[in-house]
This record gives structure tokens, sequence and C-alpha cells, in this order.
């Protein structure tokens, strides 16, 4: 499991990654995220999991960067699933239309 | 029952809007912060796409900068959009036409295939998922667009949307319409240093060219004003003045003889010392000289001050006006010295140059009379930077020769002579109280 300079982490098993974002999810962690998510597809990774567990605030940079990645999730293949969301995020990305999109893990 | 059912689904409802306004207004105050602050104009732009396409969860979408004399929209950033999307796109008059009249609101791509910009990349657009198109009409010029694709809803574009849409699409609008405005203002300052660069070429050249002229008349002392602006443009160089103060030393130093074209060619060219008579016509030259260069708009202020008052001493028994100290421009008394010097220093019809230590103790027998204190250390300084080889370039040695810039012991000459010289010029000689 590496640490990323915004104290987020991967994780790598197998075919799947576990990215955990970090308290705030905007363009600094967005990014990172990205970044990360694109390079384990590039490496044939078939699902990204993002963990919300730590994130509070998603903010709308954050919102679409990860578009992003399961956009580009989609091109690759890959399934992407978010897993242990607050309520807050579950709702805004409900709103959004966000979760169409990807599958959501039951929290806990 | 039913009543209740509709109260909860009532109460859903405004809780979902306020959150939606909430992520919204969010995102447009960032997005303000983001055009005003930033100086990075790629950045501010690849952030603001992001801000607009996740406030409404739009799937891609791109910016795009239009030059209106190429007709081209270049695009800035994109999301999603696919490597073969256009990196330009050309619009035609019809396409211009019809943005300027619809101004900046949203048009569906779906329902303008009759114009050419949208049969022309229709594969594109469709390839890029793209439902609608913004153009960027900023003070009546359109300035770039907007693309946008589907919502992650899958649901249409509401008129509130594209509200939202037109109020985030005018900010990005104007970021770029100002940096447009910031890279011609920028094109146009290297436009101007470059044609003030020319000017200044330009003035200095004819300022020698005049300089060369002057020395014409005078057979005996040909080259003199020249020396006499290189040696003032060293002395200013090491009293620290600035650039354009320095440019300005040298060319009053070229021009502090103008006023002898006025005095008759006979006297200046008199192979003997001149008589009473004729020294009063020559000592007219001073004034005469400002007559001449006061009318001119000179790019340095002080250059007539310098030609009417290079005669004046620190002791008042100068001419034209017998000044003191502090009442002559300092310029002045640069040229005072760069002139005394040279004359000292070259052959004159009725005597030859002086032997280097002669010159140097007269300059500091005259330190705080005729000549300024700190002039003079300023000389000296710069001539010691030659000889001891600090200073790269041997200016002294072009002007004077090499024998004379080898003088035995010259420079011990001059460091004691600097320790001599007086720290100011002396109370006695002038005071304002």
């Amino acid at each position: 499991m590496a640490e990323t300079e915004t104290g987020s982490f991967v994780r790598s098993e197998g075919g799947i990654a576990t990215v955990y974002a970090g308290d705030y999810l905007n363009k600094l962690t967005g990014e990172m995220i990205e970044r990360e998510c694109k390079q384990r597809l590039a490496a044939g990774c078939t699902e990204i999991i993002v963990n919300f567990s730590r994130t509070e605030i998603v903010n709308s940079i954050g919102v679409s960067i990860l578009l992003g990645v399961i956009d580009s999730a989609k091109g690759s293949g890959a399934r992407v699933v978010f897993s242990d969301l607050n309520q807050h995020t579950i709702e805004l990305f409900d709103m959004l239309g966000v979760t169409k999109h990807v599958d959501v893990m039951d929290n806990g | 029952m039913k009543i209740q059912e509709f109260k909860t689904a009532n109460v859903k409802q405004i809780a979902e809007e306020r959150h939606r306004l909430i992520h919204t207004f969010g995102a447009l105050a960032e997005l303000g912060q983001e055009v005003s602050g930033s100086q990075n104009f790629q950045e501010t732009i690849r952030t603001s796409l992001h801000l607009m396409l996740g406030s409404m969860a739009i799937m891609r979408g791109g910016v795009a900068r239009f030059a209106k004399y190429e007709h081209e929209m270049s695009m800035l950033a994109g999301r999603g959009l696919g490597e073969d999307f256009p990196r330009t796109l050309t619009l035609c008059h019809e396409d211009e036409r019809q943005f300027l009249a619809g101004g900046l609101y949203p048009i569906e791509i779906s329902q303008a295939k009759a114009l050419p910009l949208f049969q022309v990349y229709d594969q594109s657009f469709e390839r890029g998922g793209l439902e609608l198109f913004v153009p960027l009409v900023i003070r009546n010029e359109t300035v770039g667009a907007v693309f946008l694709g589907r919502k992650a809803t899958g649901e249409m574009f509401t008129s509130y949307d594209k509200e939202i849409i037109c109020a985030m699409a005018r900010h990005i609008g104007v970021a770029i319409a100002h940096r447009g405005i910031m890279v011609e203002l920028e094109r146009q300052a290297d436009e101007n240093r470059r044609l003030y660069d020319e000017l200044r070429m330009t003035y200095r050249d004819t300022v020698k060219a005049f300089a060369a002229a002057i020395d014409r008349k005078d057979k005996y002392t040909e080259g003199h004003s020249v020396r006499v602006g290189k040696y003032t443009e060293m002395i200013a160089e090491e009293l620290g003045w600035n650039e354009h103060e320095i440019e300005g030393a040298a060319v009053a130093g070229y021009l502090h003889d103008v006023g002898k074209i006025t005095v008759e060619r006979k006297i200046i060219n008199a192979p003997y010392r001149i008589n009473a008579k004729e020294s009063v016509e020559l000592n007219r030259h001073p004034r005469a000289g400002y007559d001449i260069l006061m009318p001119i708009n000179h790019p340095y202020a002080d250059v007539p001050l310098a030609a009417k008052y290079h005669h004046e001493r620190l002791d008042g028994r100068g001419y034209p006006d017998g000044l003191y100290d502090r009442e002559i421009p300092y310029i002045a008394k640069v040229v005072n010295l760069a002139d005394s010097f040279d004359a000292m220093t070259t052959d004159r019809p009725y005597k030859r140059r002086r032997p280097a230590n002669e010159v140097f103790e007269d300059l500091q027998r005259n330190a705080g009379k005729q000549f300024a204190p700190e002039v003079v250390s300023a000389f000296y300084r710069s001539l010691l930077k030659e000889l001891s080889g600090e200073a790269k370039e041997k200016r002294y040695r072009k002007l004077l020769g090499r024998e004379y810039m080898e003088t035995e012991a010259l420079a011990s000459t001059l460091r004691a002579g600097l320790n001599d010289l007086p720290t100011s010029s002396p109370t006695n000689i002038f005071s304002y109280n």
C-alpha cells in the first residue's frame, strides 16, 4: 500500500486497485486519484474501487475528475466501484447521476 | 395517507433542490475565484472546465478560444473528447454571424445542423458525445466556445441548467477576453520597446554625428566632443547612475560644445593664446549651446544645462553665471571634469598634451575649487578599475593611448589621490545658510 503526497492511499491486488480518497476530494486529491487510476487501467486493472471512508466533502472539481475516471474505465472495459460513502456524498452523487455509472458498495 | 406521501415527496424534493443549489453556488464561487485569482491562464481554463462539468455532472466537455482573423476555434482544454477530436475548428462567416446574433446561450447541437460548423464537424461532435455548444460572446465579440456532453443523469438539460451554464460560461469568456487583452498589451509593449530602442539608437547616432560635426570646426581638437562624451559616460557609470542617466550623461558630453558652432572659426582655430576680446567671444559658447539645445525635446533632461554650465567652477569663478558648488547641476560638474581632462591630455595649437602625473596633480589641486571632489573620486576609481584589470574593456587606453596609461606609478598616484581628496566641497566656498 502506497501513501500519496495528499494523504490518500492506493492498494493493488490482482486486477483490482483500491484508491482511498482523502478527507476533501478537490482538485489536488482528485488529480492524484485520476493519475493513479489511469496508471492502474493502463496496467490492465479490471476494477477500480474508490474508497470514500475518510471523505467528508466532494466539490465540483472532484465530481468532474471522478466522471473522467468513470469515462476512462468504461473505455478500458473496467468496472468502477464506490465504497464507504457517507450519506451526504451518496445524496450528492445520486442527485447528479454519478451513481448511475458506478457500482456502490454497501457501507461497513 | 396520500397527503402524507405527497408531503414527504415534497420535502425530499426541496432538500434535493437545496443540495443542488449549494453544490452549484459552490462551483460558481470557486469559478469566480479561479478566474480572478490565478496567474496561469491554461490552468484557469482547465479548472474552470472541471468546475463547469462537475457542477452539473456533465460527462465530457471542452473549452476553445476563437481567433477572429484566422476564423478558428483552438481547443484550450478538454475532457473525454477523445484523441480524434480536432484541436482547431474552422468557422465560416455564417457561423460567426449566427453566434453573435444569438449571444452567449447554449445551442443544442442536434437542433443546429443547418450551421456549417455542425455539418463539417458532425462526426467529431457525435464521437465526442457532445450535446451543447455555447458561443462565448463577450461585449459583442465571440472570444471562444464551450462544448458540453450529456449529463450523468442522462436527462435533458433544463432551462435552469442552461442558465447556470450561461453564468459559468460568461466567467470563462471573460477570462479568455482578458487574456486576449493582456496578450495584445504585451505585444504592443514589446513593439513600443523595440521602437523606443530604435529611436534611442537613432537619437544617439544623430548626436554622435552632430558631435563629430562640432569637432570638425576645430581642426586641433578633432574628436574632443566624442571623447568628452565617453569620459562623462564612464564617470556616470562609476557614480552608480542608472542606465538612462548614463546615456543622458554621454549625450550631454557629446553636445557640451555645440555652442561653438556660433563662434568664429578663426578664434576656435587660433594657433596662439587668444586675446581678451576673443576670449569673451569664445566664452559665449556655453549660453549659445543652451539656446540651441533647449528647444529640442531630448529624452534626457539635463543636456541643455550641461552645455550651459560646463565651464562653471565650484568656487564661483567659472562662467557664464559664476555659479557656486550646489548651484551647478551635477551633470555639468561631470562634463566639466571630462572636458578639462581631455583638454589637458590632448595636443592644442599652442601647447602639447601634459604628462599624466602633471594632469592628476592638477585635478587633485583643483578638487573642491574647480572640480567636484566626488566626481574626481569617481573618475579615479573608474581609471583604477581599468588599471587593475577589474574592468574588462580597455576604454581609457583607447582614448588616451597605451603609453599614457602605462605611466609609471599611475595607479599608486590615483590611490594616494583618492585618500587625499576633500570628502566634500569646502563649506567656505558656498553655503545656502
